[in-house]
Formats: structure tokens, sequence, C-alpha cells
């Protein structure tokens, strides 16, 4: 570890010294390295798109996209070595993120390209230096550290803007499968869909109460047809929702129960008269409009 | 601090501010029972909208003052509990069991002039 700090120091990365450089110090080495990359970047860049190929990666993309991308990288890649600054290619790498994570790509494909870029220019490296041992150890000494922290950088930004895709998906999600619906004056239905978990039931209940207070809703009906299994937890805050809704005045009614479901609600004990339930959603409407006093009758047939 | 206490018609509405201490709570049972004897009410109705936190002590005192005041042949309904406190309670497994609640003033009254509606 001690020994890569003390590389990186050599190789003039952390530093920008407006000193002439010492000949044969690092910071000449790198701009020959530099140098080198940029007035052989065709062929480079076209061996690194062959290897990419071969190695079956970036399959989602098209050639012509591949091929502008890897310009666009190629360039970062060499600025970043030239430079020793990365902020410009932690930049890059997110955008590169943003565009290529909704066309399905992978993050090992990502850190598989990066890698396989380095070693091609490596090899190039090799192939240029190999009369000069010495020299060529010199070299690899100022390309190798800068190399690793490239791709750990590129790697490290596209896996945050991975996460960050993530988290807001899951947000959306939430949001949207816990719609509290107004479908009578006084009556909110709840229709819950999925797997609840107490992270979910904690929000489902508060975005409830909101609703109960805004609508000034009477009866609630909590359809969990929808719902596959339940666990004592949240069971448990299902009958706190039942609670806290009665506190704000309003009645609850719990419907489509599944076997499991009431299995569950049975086993730990809850106070079934506590919670009102009925089998159907229709039946649970049924019943909410009876408590607000309302009574559904058809529109006679041939009337005026 | 004393807690405003209204007449409305055969009813009485108790307005209780921000942060009541235990005593104040002890000091409104006490109020409450009086002024139902004295105004001969049939319905009582203690509007908590202003609070912001209701513990073990203030749920069983409000229960208390719900059971004396049925004592009196007269009903109580506690309005205005705000969604973050009903939610915290229920956390807390405070329930105000065997209390009417409603939504706010408008609905307490409501359900008072349907109880007595009927029975007059």
């Amino acid at each position: 570890m001690a020994k890569d700090a003390e590389r990186l120091e050599r190789s003039g990365l952390q530093h920008h010294s407006p000193e002439p450089p010492a000949p044969d110090g690092p910071a000449l080495l790198l701009r020959e390295l530099v140098s080198h990359l940029r007035q052989n970047r065709t062929q480079l860049r076209e061996e690194w798109a062959r290897r990419i190929t071969e190695a079956q990666l970036l399959t989602a993309m098209s050639k012509d996209e591949i091929f502008a991308e890897a310009t666009a990288v190629y360039d970062q890649y060499v600025e970043a070595l030239e430079t020793g600054t990365f902020e410009a290619l932690q930049a890059y790498a997110r955008s590169l993120s943003e565009r290529i994570i909704p066309r399905g790509v992978e993050t090992h494909e990502v850190v598989g390209i990066v890698l396989l870029l380095r070693d091609v220019l490596a090899r190039s490296l090799f192939a240029k230096y190999q009369a000069d041992f010495r020299k060529l150890d010199r070299i690899l000494d100022a390309y190798e550290p800068a190399a690793n922290r490239i791709a750990n950088t590129v790697a490290v930004g596209f896996v945050q803007e991975r996460e960050r895709v993530i988290r807001q998906q899951q947000e959306a999600i939430r949001e949207l499968s816990t719609p509290v619906l107004q479908v009578r004056e006084r009556l909110l239905i709840l229709p819950i869909i999925g797997v609840i978990d107490p992270q979910r039931a904690r929000q489902l209940t508060e975005q409830l109460l909101r609703g109960i207070r805004t609508n000034r809703a009477k009866v609630v009906v909590i359809d969990i047809t929808g719902v596959a299994a339940m666990d004592a937890t949240v069971a448990n805050h299902l009958v706190q929702t039942v609670e806290a809704s009665r506190l704000l005045g309003a009645t609850v009614i719990v419907t489509g129960l599944s076997p499991e479901i009431a299995q569950t609600l049975v086993t730990i004990g809850v106070d079934l008269g506590k919670m009102n339930t009925v089998g159907d959603l229709q039946g649970g409407i049924e019943q909410a409009e009876r408590l607000l006093g309302y009574k559904v009758v058809p529109i006679s047939a041939g009337g005026s | 601090m004393e807690v405003p206490v209204l007449k409305q018609g055969p009813f009485l509405i108790a307005t209780v501010q921000a942060a009541l201490t235990d005593d104040d709570l002890v000091q409104l049972r006490k109020a409450m029972v009086e002024r139902v004897v004295g105004s001969r009410s049939l319905g009582v109705i203690i509007d908590v909208t202003a609070m912001d936190i209701m513990d073990s002590f203030a749920s069983r005192t409000l229960r208390e003052i719900a059971q004396m005041i049925r004592l009196r042949g007269a009903e109580t309904v506690i309005v205005g509990i705000q969604p973050e406190v009903a939610f915290a309670m229920v956390q807390l497994g405070i329930t105000l069991e065997g209390v009417v609640t409603a939504l706010d003033l408008e609905e307490g009254l409501d359900y008072l002039n349907h109880r007595f509606k009927s029975s007059t």
C-alpha cells in the first residue's frame, strides 16, 4: 500500500509542478506516454473495439454506438492520464451511465471494457519499449496507477448511477402502489397489491390517515385481495392502521382476506372484534354505503 | 392552564390548547364533570386539535372524563386527533378504548345531534 502511494507520488500525478521536468523524470515519461497514445489513437481504438466484440460485451448497443462511446472513452482516458485530474472523467462516467443503463448495459460490461482498454494500451507500451526494459519499467510506473484509478472511477461512477436509478424507481413504485381513492362522499378505498413490508405498511398508514383528514372520510375500505401473504409484523401494522383510523373518526372495513392471511390473523391473536371484515371488495363497499346511509337502487326501466 | 369550555345548546365544547401538563388534565377532568352537572348537558366535545402529543396519562384521563360524564347520562366525543398523533399513539399501544372519536368539531356535533335526535 505504501509502495503504491510512493509510486503515485513519483509518477507526478499528485502534483502539477511548474518546474521544468527532469530528463527521464516521471512527468516527461508521462508526456511521452500520452503522446504515444494520441499518435496511435486510431489503431488502438480499433484494437479495443475488436476486443470488446470478441469478449461479447456491450451486445445491447449497435456498432456505431460502441464506436462513438469508445472514441469518447478513449479521449477521456488519455486526458485523465495527461492531466492527472479525474473530475472530468467522473462527470463523463456519470453521463455515460445515464445513457447506457436504460439500454440494459450491466456492471460487468462496463468494468470489462475499461479493463480491456487498459490492457490494449499496456500491450502497445510493451511493444514500443520492449528493447529498453528499464525504460518500460519506468513508463509502467507512470501508467499503472493512473490506469487503475481510471478503471475505478468509471466503475464506481456506473454503480453509483445504477443505485440512484434503483432508488428512484423504488420510490415511484411505492407511491404508485398505495393510492387512496375517494369513491363516494366520505368513503375511501385503499386497494393494496403486492408485497407489504413494514416500511410500505408504514407509508400506507400515513397516506391513509392524511387521506381521511383531507377527504373527511367516515368509512375506509382496505382491500387486500392482491396481497398474497402477511407476516405477524405486517398484520399488526394493519391492526394499528384500523385503530389509528378510528381515532380520526373513520370506520375501517377490511376486505379480500385470503385463507392464509385469515389464518395469520387468528394465529397472532388479533382481536377480531376490533376489525370489521367482509369477504370481498363488493361486499365491503355495500356495507360501507349502508353505514353512510346510502342505498343503491336500480333506475327503473321504462320509467319517465 | 385552564381549558376554555363553551356551551352550544345542550352540549359543551372544551377546546384544549397546545401543551397540557398532568395537572391541567386533572383540572380538566374535575371541571368537565362539574360543568356537565351544572348545565345539565347531554353531550361534551373535547377538541384536541392543538395537541401534538398524546401520552398514556392524557389518554387515560380522557377515558376517565368520558366514563364520569357517562355516569351523568351524557355522551363524550373526542375530536381533532391529528394523523401524526394518531399514528404515534397506536404505535405506543395507546388506543382511547371505549371513547367515541370524530374527525373534527363539525363531525362531533353531527354525531351528538344524531344521538339525541333519535332519543327525543
